[in-house]
């Protein structure tokens, strides 16, 4: 190696690493160091300005012994459980479907895909009408004569977060579809030949064929709605705020409350801690498994 | 000379910035229903009257919403002229940071001390010896608000405290009405909670709990009955699934429900529904137990500007704010009290003046605004929410639980 060869490995695409520059400084500077000094002062007794007056452990221990957090951290799970299931699932068969060539596709897919621009205040709002027992679907069954029929999920703590998943997925069921259905174009039109001339049914082939080959929309998808449930806010804010009582309470309305209503900034930051930390305990691993160990070809 | 001066109008707003003969002040608030916003009127009125200009900076969505954006406001480099608050905690660290102007001076020399009745008003405006705020009016909790029409219906008579209003639930409860009125957001349940406290417990035990934190009290005798009137209580309430407190007053008012606990804010709602106090419906200060009302209300706070000449307005505004005048003004359309003991209010309803009668005898008892951290207050707000929502927590639970955030109180 000659001395010359040496800042040619630094200097290489030098225009590209030049601008490059400010998003680094982002990232470093912005989100990790955000995150650092989050971090530092959840360990504080900071209250509406932060200060560093050092308590271990304490805003951890009071988060984990308070009721809310815990109900919050078992809706999340269910809610992300189910959400992901679902929209996965149903947005996967409205692709399927809307790939045998029908007519109008563009329409259909106009229509479902429409919810996702809207806000989810506005979907929030709109479902806390549609599911109001007095304005909404309940009042127009029993107008219909079943003068007995019941349908509040919303002011029923056991059925409240299927309230506000219907919710959830009537929004984002459409942008996967969309997804999926681009993934399903981009399978080439020869292996479903194949698959016809080896007689193998239409469900196998999705099944065992088609949908591992597109693994990396999956991931996408997948990707993308996991992001939609840890910051999942603005939907319980407008369609429930937590309600009734507090059953559907999430961990993002505890740390904004904490933060900005109830003045005790390291309480929050503790929340936020340990949202954060949860999504490193699934990222970790899985990073692990698809970047790392052997490489696949 | 009325031309000249609306030419001259013209010409400065013209001019801009360039001419500024009237100082703007900038003032946020959460007064946004009807009734609030027609008092908050009254200030803009009388500040311009003055010679100023008054920028409303009103934040829809209340106080949960606007203290949010105030604050984030004041600490982020951005203060506005004058900002509303509850009296009390709300803004204590905003305060010792330093953020606020000190109102001392014009307080003692116009003697606030004086006239500002209850004293304790002025007493969480003060800071180390130095007063940051102005008290505006006074909201108490302490209200049980009874629907003549719903007992009528039922068949038994009005009730005349708390007690008989239990024994009466059952018959409300027979003729298809709600006895207990509550809108499903967290401060309501909170709220109704810290008036059974006062009325059953008495002021001396909440006092200890809620002055001197002492969490054997809030575990003991007389708490352990607040709490199983609470679950009685939850009883009562159980099928009013309406959000807002209006919704809940608005069930009272129809006969749809007994009785709603509530401040007297709820009293606006009885006026603009055209109902009469005493033939319509009643109103019970302390639950008709314990006639004590807590002075809670709004308080005005003043951001530090750097400005001689903003700054100069922000004490005219001040002491604008507790002049018998505007006081009396903005308390009518308001429908809280006013904050001086010397003003006259012959307009007032029976209600205001049952209030009037109980401030003037001194049965009074601060605010948990005034006593309790904003944390602590959002900590006990979680655990009444969850409390009155579901029958899953018992009373002494709910009693160990709330000992326990006592004990942490700072």
């Amino acid at each position: 190696m000659d001395r010359a060869g040496r800042p040619n490995q630094l200097f290489r695409n030098l225009n590209a690493k030049i601008a490059s520059i400010p998003m680094v400084l982002t990232a470093v500077v912005i989100f990790t160091g955000a995150t650092l000094w989050t971090v530092v002062y959840s360990f504080t007794n900071s209250r509406l300005l932060p200060r560093l007056e050092f308590v271990g452990f304490d805003q951890y221990e009071r988060l984990w012994s308070s009721s809310r957090w815990i109900v919050s951290i078992q809706n999340i799970m269910i809610y992300g459980t189910l959400s992901l299931t679902f929209s996965l699932v149903i947005g996967f068969v409205l692709a399927a479907f809307l790939d045998q060539k029908v007519r109008f596709e563009n329409t259909f897919r106009t229509i479902f895909l429409y919810p996702f621009a809207l806000s989810f205040i506005v979907t929030g709002l709109v479902w806390q009408w549609i599911l109001n027992p007095e304005f909404g679907i309940q009042s127009v069954v029993r107008s219909w004569g079943w003068e007995n029929f019941v349908f509040d999920p919303l002011y029923n703590q056991s059925l409240v977060l299927y309230g506000l998943l219907i919710a959830g997925l009537w929004q984002g069921t459409g942008l996967v579809m969309c997804l999926m259905l681009a993934g399903l174009r981009g399978i080439d039109e020869e292996i479903w030949k194949a698959s016809r001339v080896d007689g193998i049914p239409v469900w196998k082939t999705y099944l065992f064929i088609i949908i591992p080959m597109m693994r990396p929309v999956f991931i996408t998808t997948l990707v993308l709605i996991a992001s939609g449930i840890v910051r999942l806010y603005d939907l319980v804010v407008a369609q429930t705020s937590g309600g009734p009582g507090i059953a559907s309470e999430v961990p993002a309305k505890y740390v904004y409350d904490s933060l900005f209503l109830r003045q005790n900034l390291a309480q929050g930051f503790a929340g936020s801690t340990m949202m954060l930390l949860t999504v490193l305990i699934v990222l970790i691993p899985w990073a692990y498994l698809e970047f790392g160990g052997k490489k696949r070809d | 000379m009325k031309k000249f001066a609306v030419a001259a109008t013209f010409a400065a707003a013209l001019m801009g910035t360039t001419a500024i003969h009237a100082t703007e002040l900038e003032v946020t608030h959460w007064w946004t229903s009807g009734g609030e916003a027609a008092a908050v009127a009254e200030f803009a009125r009388a500040f311009e009257e003055a010679g100023y200009t008054w920028i409303d900076g009103a934040i829809a969505g209340g106080g949960g919403t606007a203290r949010p954006v105030m604050i984030s406001r004041i600490t982020g480099g951005d203060p506005m002229g004058a900002t509303q608050f509850n009296h009390g905690r709300q803004a204590e660290e905003l305060v010792e940071a330093g953020l606020m102007l000190d109102l001392t001076e014009v307080a003692e020399a116009e003697g606030w001390r004086d006239f500002i009745h209850p004293t304790s008003l002025l007493d969480s405006c003060t800071l180390d010896g130095r007063i940051y705020c102005v008290p505006v009016n006074i909201h108490s909790w302490q209200w049980l608000w009874l629907s003549h029409k719903a007992f009528e219906d039922a068949g038994v008579p009005v009730p005349t405290n708390w007690d008989e209003f239990a024994a009466a639930a059952p018959a409300l409860e027979a003729a298809g009405k709600i006895p207990l009125a509550m809108g499903n957001q967290p401060w309501q349940s909170s709220g109704a909670f810290g008036v059974l406290a006062i009325a059953i417990a008495g002021s001396e035990a909440w006092e200890a709990v809620n002055i001197d934190k002492n969490a054997d009290v809030a575990g003991g005798e007389e708490y352990a009955r607040v709490f199983e009137a609470a679950a009685a209580a939850r009883e009562f309430r159980k099928n009013s699934n309406v959000q807002d407190w209006n919704q809940a007053t608005n069930m009272v008012i129809t006969g749809q429900a007994g009785g709603q606990i509530m401040g007297d804010w709820a009293q606006g709602e009885f006026q603009v529904a055209g109902q009469v106090a005493g033939e319509d419906y009643s109103c019970l200060p302390g639950l008709g137990v314990n006639e004590i009302i807590s002075t809670g209300g709004d308080a005005f706070y003043f951001p530090k500007l750097n400005d001689p000449e903003k700054e100069a307005a922000q004490l005219a505004l001040a002491s604008l704010m507790v002049s018998p005048e505007v006081q009396v003004a903005f308390n009518l359309k308001k429908g809280s009290l006013p904050i001086r003991g010397d003003v006259d209010l012959e307009a007032a309803n029976d209600c205001m003046k049952k209030g009037l009668e109980i401030l003037a005898g001194g049965n009074i008892l601060p605010d948990g605004n005034q006593t309790l951290s904003p944390d602590t207050q959002g900590q006990i707000e979680d655990l009444m929410t969850e409390f009155w929502s579901s029958d899953s927590i018992s009373a002494e639970d709910a009693q160990r639980r709330y000992a326990a955030i006592i004990a942490q109180a700072d």
